[in-house]
C-alpha cells in the first residue's frame, strides 16, 4: 500500500534529520539555541586583476587588531603563487608573487574575527608628520579661507578636525567648499586641509559589516592625531566621528589597499558572513581539519555561505505558506510569491518594505489601469508592466534620496518580473472579480509575506537552520505530512458555518 | 462565527483538503486533465459519445481570423464566446441578439465590433487560461433555457450541477443568477444554489451568500416551486461523462435548451464544495456509499440506484426515453 511507504519515508526524513542533527550538536559542539554565544564575522577578500604575463607581485592590506575586533584565523587561496605575510611599518600585508602569469587572476583571503569591545585598544600606530601641500592657485586661497573659518570656531586639533568635516560634509553655500569639492574626494581633500594646518591625518580603509552580504567595497575614513588629544577617526561622507560598531578597519593608510605589479584592473572585492560561535570555543577556535561528515555549509567558500545563508531560509518561508493555505485556507495572490516578497523584506526590514511594497503595486495597478485601455496583446502589455515598475522602483529611490530617506534605495531588492506579475493579475482580478477579491486576495499575500518573514528572520530560525542542515531533512517531513491533511482548514469552519447549525 | 470541526464531520462535509488529496489525487488521473481543462476538446469528445451541447458556430486561433469573426456569426440571432481553457466562467461574452452590425448583451448594454475583437483577442493571448497558456476562443450557439425557469432567473442562464463520483450522480443543484451576481450563475458572486433532490429534481433548499433563502432575490419567486423537468435524462446524461472522460470525480454542468433539452455545458475536474451548502449536507456519505460499488454497471443502472438510494423521494415512474421535448413543460 502506498500510504505504507509514504509514512516510511517520512519517518525515515524524521530520524535523518534528527541525527544529523544531534550528531552536530554533541559531536561537533554547535548549541542548540543561539543564546550565550559570541558574535563571530567571517570576511574573505577577493582581489582581481588582469595579469599581463610578466611576473606578478600584489599586495593586500590585511588587519592585525583592528580596534573592537580580534583576528581568530586567516587563511589564503590562490594556485601557484607564491604567499608572504609582511609586517611592514605600515601595517601587516598579504603577498602573493608569481613569475608568470595571465589571463584573470583570483586571490582570496578570509579572516574570522571576534566582535570583542572590551578589549584594549591596539598599539597606536606611529604618525606621519604632515605633508607639505601645494594648492593649485585659485584653490590655495579657497583652502586659506576655509581653514581660517574652521580655526576660529574650534579650540584644538581635533576640534578643527570636526568641524572642518562637518563643514565638507554640508557646505552649504560656501563657494570655497564647493570649490575644493569639485576637485578632490571629501577624504582627501579633509587630510589635505589637515595637513595644511600641521595637523597628522591619512585615509584608512574600514569595511562595513553586514550579514550575508557579497562583493562590498570599503568606505574611506579619516584618522587624526594629535600628540596631546589622541586619535579621532571621522567619516568625511557626514561629518560623524567616532567608530561605528560595525566598522572594520581593514588598511592602517600609510601604504595602499592594494597594490598590483604586473596587472591590471586591479580591484579588491568583500564577502562576509555573520556566524554564532559558542562562547567557550570563542577563545580557542582554530582551523580544523573537517572531517567528511561534517556535511556543514561552513566547508563552502564565504560568498557562497552568504547565499545559501537566506536560501536556507525559503524552506521556512515555503512552510508558512503550505501551513497557512492547508491550514488555515488564506488566499494568496500566486503561491509562493509571498516568499519571495518575505525575502525582499529580509534586506529591506519590514515596515520599509511594506510601504515600499504598497506603493509600488498600487502605483503599478493604476498605470496597469491605463494600459488595459490601450488594447495590447498580454505579452506585450506585461513586458510594458514590468518596465512601468521598474520606472517607479527608479522614481522612488530617486525621490527618496532626494528627501534624504536612503531607506528609499532598498527598494531595488524587491523581484521585478515578480511585482509585475502580481499587479497584472491583481488588475485581472479587479476588472473581474472586483476590487474586493482584490483587497482579499493582496492582503492575504502580505500577511503570509509577513507571517513569513516574521519566522524566517527569528533569531532561533536563523540558527538552527544554518547551523544544522539535518533541520532540511525534518522541514521536508512535516511539510509532506502536511500534504496528506484531509481535514478542514480554519476558513471553512466559518464558510461551512450555517451547515453545523441546523438539526442534524 | 466559527464552527466546531466535529459537527461538521458528523454532517458529513467535506472540506478542500480532503478534495483534494482524497478525491481529486486519487481518482482523477492528471493526464485526463487536458479533455476537460479544454472546452473545445470537451465539446468534441462529448458529440463523439452523442451526448448534446450546445452547437458549434466557430474556434478562432489565430489573430488572423479575429476579423472575420463578424461574418462567422452574422445571421446567428444571439451567441456565446469563452475561451477553451478558460475556468470559472471567466471571459465569457454573452450576445443575446444583433440589431444592424451591433452587438447587445442580455442586459441590453451594448458590444461595439472592437469590444468583440478586443475580447476574442485576449482570449487567444491567453488572458483567462489557466497559467496564461495561449488559447483559442470557442463561439457557440446561444442557450436560450427553459420558459419553466423564467422565474427563477435575473439575465443568465441558471445551470444545474451535478457532481458524479465514479460514475454516480451523487449530489446536485441548480445554480439562479441574480442581480448580485450580475447575471453570472458563480455562487461566490451572489447566485443562489438550489439544492436537488437526486430522485425528482426537486428543490430542496436554497442558499445565496452561504445563508438559506427561500425565494429569488429579484423575482420573489418561491424555490419551492422549483422542480426540473426531464431529470433522469439529465442524469443520464451527467453520470454518461464518466465513461468518456474516465474522470472518477467530476463536475458536471448542464442547462435546459428550450429546443434541444438537457445539454451539457462543461466538465470541472476540480468541482468546489458549494454544493454542499445549497444541499444543507455533506458529501462524504454519498461518497462513501459509491465508493464500495463495484465497477462496471451500466449507466442506467447507476442512475437508477442514485435515485433511489440518495435522493428522498420515491422514485417516480421512468420518463418517457430521452429525445428533445416537443413541447415545453409547464
Amino acid at each position: 500500500m502506498p500510504r505504507t511507504s509514504f509514512y516510511v519515508l517520512v519517518g525515515v526524513l524524521l530520524a535523518v534529520g534528527l541525527a544529523m542533527t544531534l550528531h552536530r550538536h554533541l559531536v561537533m559542539e554547535v548549541p542548540l539555541l543561539p543564546g550565550e554565544e559570541r558574535e563571530v564575522w567571517e570576511v574573505e577578500a577577493v582581489v582581481t586583476f588582469q595579469a599581463q604575463g610578466d611576473p606578478v607581485k600584489a599586495s593586500l592590506a590585511i588587519p592585525a587588531s583592528p580596534p573592537g575586533f580580534r583576528l581568530l584565523t586567516e587563511s589564503t587561496a590562490s594556485t601557484g603563487y607564491g604567499l608572504n605575510y609582511l609586517d611592514e611599518e605600515g601595517g601587516r600585508r598579504a603577498q602573493w608573487t608569481k613569475r608568470r602569469a595571465t589571463g584573470t587572476q583570483q586571490l582570496y583571503y578570509a579572516a574570522q574575527f571576534l566582535v570583542a569591545p572590551g578589549d584594549p585598544p591596539p598599539p597606536p600606530i606611529p604618525p606621519r608628520p604632515p605633508r607639505t601641500v601645494v594648492w593649485e592657485s585659485p584653490l590655495g586661497a579657497a583652502a586659506k579661507e576655509v581653514l581660517d573659518q574652521a580655526r576660529q570656531r574650534s579650540a584644538d586639533p581635533l576640534s578643527l578636525a570636526r568641524e572642518l568635516a562637518s563643514r565638507l560634509a554640508d557646505p552649504g553655500d560656501d563657494e570655497n567648499v564647493q570649490l575644493l569639492a569639485k576637485r578632490f574626494d571629501a577624504p582627501d581633500l579633509l587630510v589635505r586641509l589637515l595637513h595644511q594646518a600641521g595637523i597628522s591625518a591619512r585615509t584608512v580603509e574600514g569595511l562595513r559589516l553586514r550579514d550575508s552580504r557579497r562583493r562590498q567595497s570599503t568606505e574611506t575614513w579619516v584618522t587624526v592625531h594629535d600628540a596631546e588629544a589622541g586619535r579621532l577617526l571621522i567619516n568625511p561622507r557626514d561629518g560623524s566621528t567616532g567608530r561605528p560598531e560595525d566598522l572594520l578597519l581593514w588598511g592602517t593608510g600609510h601604504a595602499p589597499l592594494l597594490e598590483v605589479e604586473g596587472g591590471k584592473d586591479s580591484r579588491v572585492l568583500y564577502s562576509m558572513i555573520q556566524r554564532s560561535i559558542p562562547a567557550s570555543s570563542a577563545m580557542q577556535d582554530q582551523l580544523r581539519e573537517e572531517s567528511l561528515l561534517d556535511f556543514s555549509i561552513h566547508s563552502l567558500p564565504l560568498g557562497e555561505q552568504a547565499l545559501f545563508k537566506n536560501i536556507l531560509l525559503i524552506p521556512v518561508g515555503a512552510l508558512m505558506v503550505v501551513l497557512l493555505r492547508i491550514l488555515v485556507g488564506i488566499q494568496t495572490s500566486g503561491t509562493f510569491m509571498p516568499v519571495l516578497i518575505a525575502l525582499a523584506f529580509m534586506q529591506t526590514t519590514l515596515t520599509t518594505g511594506l510601504i515600499a511594497f504598497v506603493l509600488i503595486v498600487g502605483t503599478g495597478l493604476l498605470i496597469r489601469n491605463y494600459l488595459s485601455r490601450l488594447n495590447l496583446l498580454l505579452v506585450a502589455r506585461v513586458s510594458a508592466v514590468i518596465i512601468t515598475v521598474i520606472l517607479i522602483i527608479s522614481l522612488y529611490s530617486l525621490l527618496a534620496y532626494r528627501l534624504g530617506v536612503n531607506q528609499g534605495l532598498v527598494i531595488t531588492f524587491f523581484p521585478t518580473i515578480i511585482l509585475s506579475w502580481t499587479i497584472e493579475r491583481m488588475s485581472i482580478l479587479w476588472e473581474e472579480e472586483g476590487a474586493w477579491e482584490v483587497l482579499i486576495q493582496g492582503s492575504g499575500s502580505l500577511l503570509t509575506a509577513v507571517l513569513a518573514y516574521l519566522a524566517m528572520s527569528e533569531p532561533l530560525v536563523r540558527h538552527l537552520s544554518f547551523n544544522f542542515l539535518g533541520v532540511q531533512l525534518i522541514l521536508m517531513a512535516v511539510v509532506l505530512l502536511l500534504g496528506s491533511y484531509t481535514g478542514y482548514r480554519l476558513s471553512e469552519l466559518h464558510r461551512f458555518r450555517h451547515l453545523g447549525e441546523e438539526r442534524g | 462565527m466559527l464552527v466546531r470541526p466535529r459537527r461538521l464531520l458528523a454532517r458529513g462535509v467535506i472540506g478542500m483538503n480532503r478534495r483534494n488529496v482524497h478525491y481529486v489525487g486519487r481518482y482523477n488521473d492528471r493526464r485526463l486533465y487536458p479533455l476537460v481543462d479544454d472546452k473545445l476538446r470537451t465539446k468534441l469528445l462529448a458529440r463523439e459519445h452523442g451526448v448534446t451541447t450546445p452547437e458549434l458556430i466557430g474556434v478562432v486561433r489565430s489573430q488572423f481570423e479575429v476579423k472575420q469573426v463578424a461574418d462567422r456569426v452574422a445571421g446567428r440571432s444571439g451567441f456565446a464566446v469563452k475561451p477553451a481553457k478558460g475556468s470559472g466562467g471567466k471571459g465569457l461574452l454573452v450576445i443575446d441578439r444583433q440589431e444592424d452590425g451591433r452587438y447587445l448583451k442580455p442586459s441590453g448594454a451594448e458590444v461595439t465590433r472592437k469590444d468583440l475583437q478586443r475580447h476574442l483577442s485576449n482570449i487567444l493571448s491567453g488572458l483567462y487560461s489557466l497559467g496564461g497558456a495561449p488559447d483559442a476562443a470557442v463561439i457557440e450557439e446561444l442557450i436560450r433555457f427553459d420558459h419553466g425557469f423564467a422565474d427563477f432567473t435575473y439575465e443568465g442562464v441558471p445551470d444545474i450541477r451535478v457532481i458524479v463520483f465514479r460514475g454516480y450522480p451523487v449530489m446536485a443543484m441548480m445554480r439562479l443568477p441574480t442581480a448580485a451576481s450580475d447575471g453570472k450563475a458563480n455562487l461566490h458572486q451572489g447566485a443562489v444554489g438550489v439544492g436537488l433532490d437526486l430522485t425528482d429534481g426537486r428543490a430542496l433548499r436554497g442558499v445565496q451568500f452561504g445563508r438559506p433563502r427561500t425565494d429569488h432575490p429579484d423575482t420573489g419567486r418561491g424555490l419551492d416551486d422549483l422542480k426540473v423537468p426531464y431529470w433522469e435524462t439529465l442524469l443520464n446524461l451527467a453520470a454518461g461523462c464518466y465513461e468518456f472522460t474516465g474522470l472518477g470525480f467530476l463536475g458536471t454542468d448542464l442547462v435546459l435548451d428550450r429546443h434541444h433539452g438537457p445539454m451539457l455545458l462543461e466538465l470541472n475536474a476540480r468541482p468546489g464544495l458549494a454544493i454542499q451548502v445549497a444541499n444543507g449536507q455533506g458529501l462524504r456519505g454519498p461518497l462513501d456509499l459509491v465508493e464500495g460499488l463495484p465497477e462496471g454497471r451500466p449507466v442506467h443502472e447507476r442512475v437508477a440506484f442514485s435515485r433511489e438510494r440518495l435522493g428522498h423521494a420515491p422514485v417516480p415512474a421512468p420518463e418517457r426515453r430521452a429525445g428533445a421535448p416537443e413541447a415545453v413543460p409547464g
